[in-house]
């Protein structure tokens, strides 16, 4: 409960590391979403043995994290908080693939230790740069972006519509749950008989207030799309950005750069 | 429950993300035209209800431990499939980006398991036949609670299917459905047992916004072939495409059984659990170049003579070690330095 509280809060501060004003929050969200996929792409496409081709991606969240002035500490406490879920598919990897891959010295690793640590990475890398995106686009930004993109009208203002009465229903969903807490003693009412009636509850009140919502946009002028003050473009800076870290991802999946690095480094010092 | 990018291929991600972006398509101009223009604030309500809904827990009974509401078929009941796919599909993504539960890629995947599965199979097969045209309580409830455990059910299947047709998780097919289902079978009672609660609050309070469903949604009108043309189309498409990106290079593991046995696929095996999956595998043809994992895997494993491997040798690996090591230094120090230079220049 408390961890669901302090992770929704936190959706707040996230969102508002995007009102930051740097060089590249400026920049058109279509090219940040773009870029974002790509980088995913990339990432995952890898053979799953793959560890050392991986870790020249960590430019881009890093590089982005620096020149967006975003706090490292908070993204990687939120990168934690999630990551027990790829942990534990990951951590079958070792018992059912137990194949010597190379020996370090006399240990000898197997190949579902080399997957497993494969995963983390992957794992790291891809949500890093989902988070990263929200931080410096926010949501609205992601919307638009999307819309701009092609995804349906429809589909992006019911998007904004969760974002915007997301913390509302929280809120009250917080009192109803607080009310009930204070009534109930050794458990007593918090099973689901009297869930459903509380839940029914809220889902009424939440669909008054859908249609007061209607009636009130109704009365000033809403036809069916959202508009929007600022402008977006997508000049030359966007394109730069776009088309140069595309270009170096698809350079680091073909060609892995470490290994490249490590071998000329081995040759010098012989 | 929610797929993770890291578990996943490009090819099977970009599959279930175009399915799911025309199925978005298809039912966002399904609203559009059938429906009043009160719905997109009410769906988009009543997907942020969801989440409302999820900080409230409940004990379940027996066990002392707790549980929230899923969303899915409560949604489809409220608000007919559509409709109840798009706000799905909005949950989803909300969770995609701000909790990363699932991730980018992955979310073509949660918003097909969790989406499609509850909207286009459960409501309309199970809970719509169930409750009739003259609904009563005992078959709201049966409806509800059938529903939702099919759908959950028919969910975990597809997130065993997509992990393991990606094969990054080692995980062995029958393993996995042994270990999903069964949990998922727990989880959809409770999930149907609340679900059923709560619609019947709906109904004994406020009848006439269950039946605002029942009406918005004109069944018979769905077509079926369409969708599935769509699908079809759209597997073809980035099929194709992506599994070109995706084979450009053999994976390590063909690469290996190329090496060992001279050939790239291994012989097919008739009998037992890998002949069955095999044979399932063919008949469904998805991605005829992801094998599931474990079959060529052990037999590999059978085969194979105490050779190093392939593409790994001591040396190649040990400068991996260290040019990895370097790389990853000098992104540290370029983030760094960009983060101090921006710094100075705002101070």
């Amino acid at each position: 409960m408390s961890r669901i509280d302090s992770a929704f809060f936190e959706i707040g501060s996230l969102d508002t590391l995007a009102v930051l004003d740097t060089p590249l929050h400026r920049l058109d969200p279509r090219a940040k979403v773009i870029t974002t996929l790509v980088f995913i792409l990339c990432v995952v496409s890898f053979e799953k043995y793959q560890l050392s081709a991986l870790l020249p991606f960590f430019i881009f969240p890093l590089v982005l994290v620096g020149s967006g002035r975003l706090p490292g500490i908070f993204l990687l406490k939120k990168l934690l908080l999630i990551a027990p879920f790829a942990f534990f598919i990951g951590i079958f990897n070792p018992f059912f693939d137990r194949e010597i891959l190379f020996y370090l010295g006399s240990v000898g690793i197997s190949g579902g230790w080399v997957s497993f640590a494969s995963i983390l990475l992957r794992f790291t890398l891809t949500v890093s740069a989902t988070l990263i995106l929200i931080a410096t686009t926010g949501f609205s930004g992601v919307c638009i972006a999307l819309e701009k993109i092609g995804a349906p009208r429809v589909f992006t203002i019911q998007l904004l519509f969760l974002y915007r009465y997301l913390f509302v229903l929280i809120d009250e969903a917080q009192r109803l749950v607080r009310a009930r807490a204070l009534r109930s003693f050794k458990g007593r009412g918090t099973g689901m008989a009297v869930f459903g009636q509380i839940v029914g509850q809220l889902l009424l009140r939440t669909i008054d207030r859908a249609q007061r919502i209607h009636l009130a946009m109704r009365c000033r002028g809403f036809t069916g799309e959202i508009r929007q003050l600022r402008k977006i473009h997508f000049g030359h800076a966007e394109l730069l950005f776009t088309l140069g870290w595309s270009g170096l991802f698809v350079a680091l999946r073909c060609w892995n750069l470490p290994e490249m690095l490590g071998a000329f480094l081995l040759e010098l010092a012989r | 429950m929610h797929m993770a990018d890291a578990l996943l291929s490009p090819a099977v991600g970009g599959t279930l993300w175009a399915a799911t972006a025309t199925s978005i398509a298809y039912c966002s101009r399904k609203v559009k035209d059938d429906l009043d223009d009160s719905t997109v604030p009410l769906m988009g309500v009543l997907a942020a209800f969801i989440f409302a809904a999820q900080m409230i827990n409940f004990t379940i009974p027996a066990t002392g431990s707790s549980g929230h509401l899923g969303g899915g078929m409560i949604l489809a009941i409220l608000l007919g499939p559509y409709a109840a796919f798009l706000a799905m599909a909005s949950v989803l993504t909300v969770q995609a980006l701000f909790f990363a539960d699932g991730g980018l890629l992955a979310l073509g995947c949660n918003i097909f398991n969790l989406g499609i599965f509850p909207c286009f199979i459960a409501y309309p097969l199970i809970y719509k036949p169930l409750v009739g045209k003259n609904p009563s309580e005992r078959r709201i409830f049966l409806g509800a609670l059938l529903a939702a455990v099919v759908g959950l059910q028919f969910g975990a299947f597809g997130v065993v299917l997509e992990t393991v047709a990606s094969g990054v998780s080692a995980l062995p097919f029958a393993t996995f459905v042994a270990l999903m289902l069964p949990i998922h079978l727990a989880i959809g009672v409770v999930e149907g047992l609340v679900t059923s609660a709560v619609v019947l609050f709906v109904w004994k309070a406020r009848p006439e916004i269950l039946c605002y469903a029942a009406k918005a949604q004109p069944l018979a009108e769905f077509s079926l072939k369409k969708v599935v043309l769509g699908f079809g189309v759209a597997t073809l498409l980035t099929g194709g495409v992506l599994s070109w990106f995706a084979s450009a290079r053999p994976d390590g593991l063909e690469w290996a059984m190329m090496g060992v046995t001279g050939s790239e696929e291994l012989e097919a095996q008739d009998q037992g659990v890998h002949g069955v999956l095999a044979h399932l595998q063919e008949k469904l043809a998805f991605l005829p170049d992801y094998r599931f994992a474990n079959a060529p895997q052990e037999a590999a494993a059978e085969k194979r003579p105490a050779q190093a491997w392939p593409t790994v040798d001591a040396g190649s690996s040990l400068s991996g070690l260290v040019g990895g090591s370097l790389t990853l230094a000098l992104a540290a120090l370029i983030g760094l330095l960009i983060k101090r230079r921006n710094r100075a220049q705002t101070t």
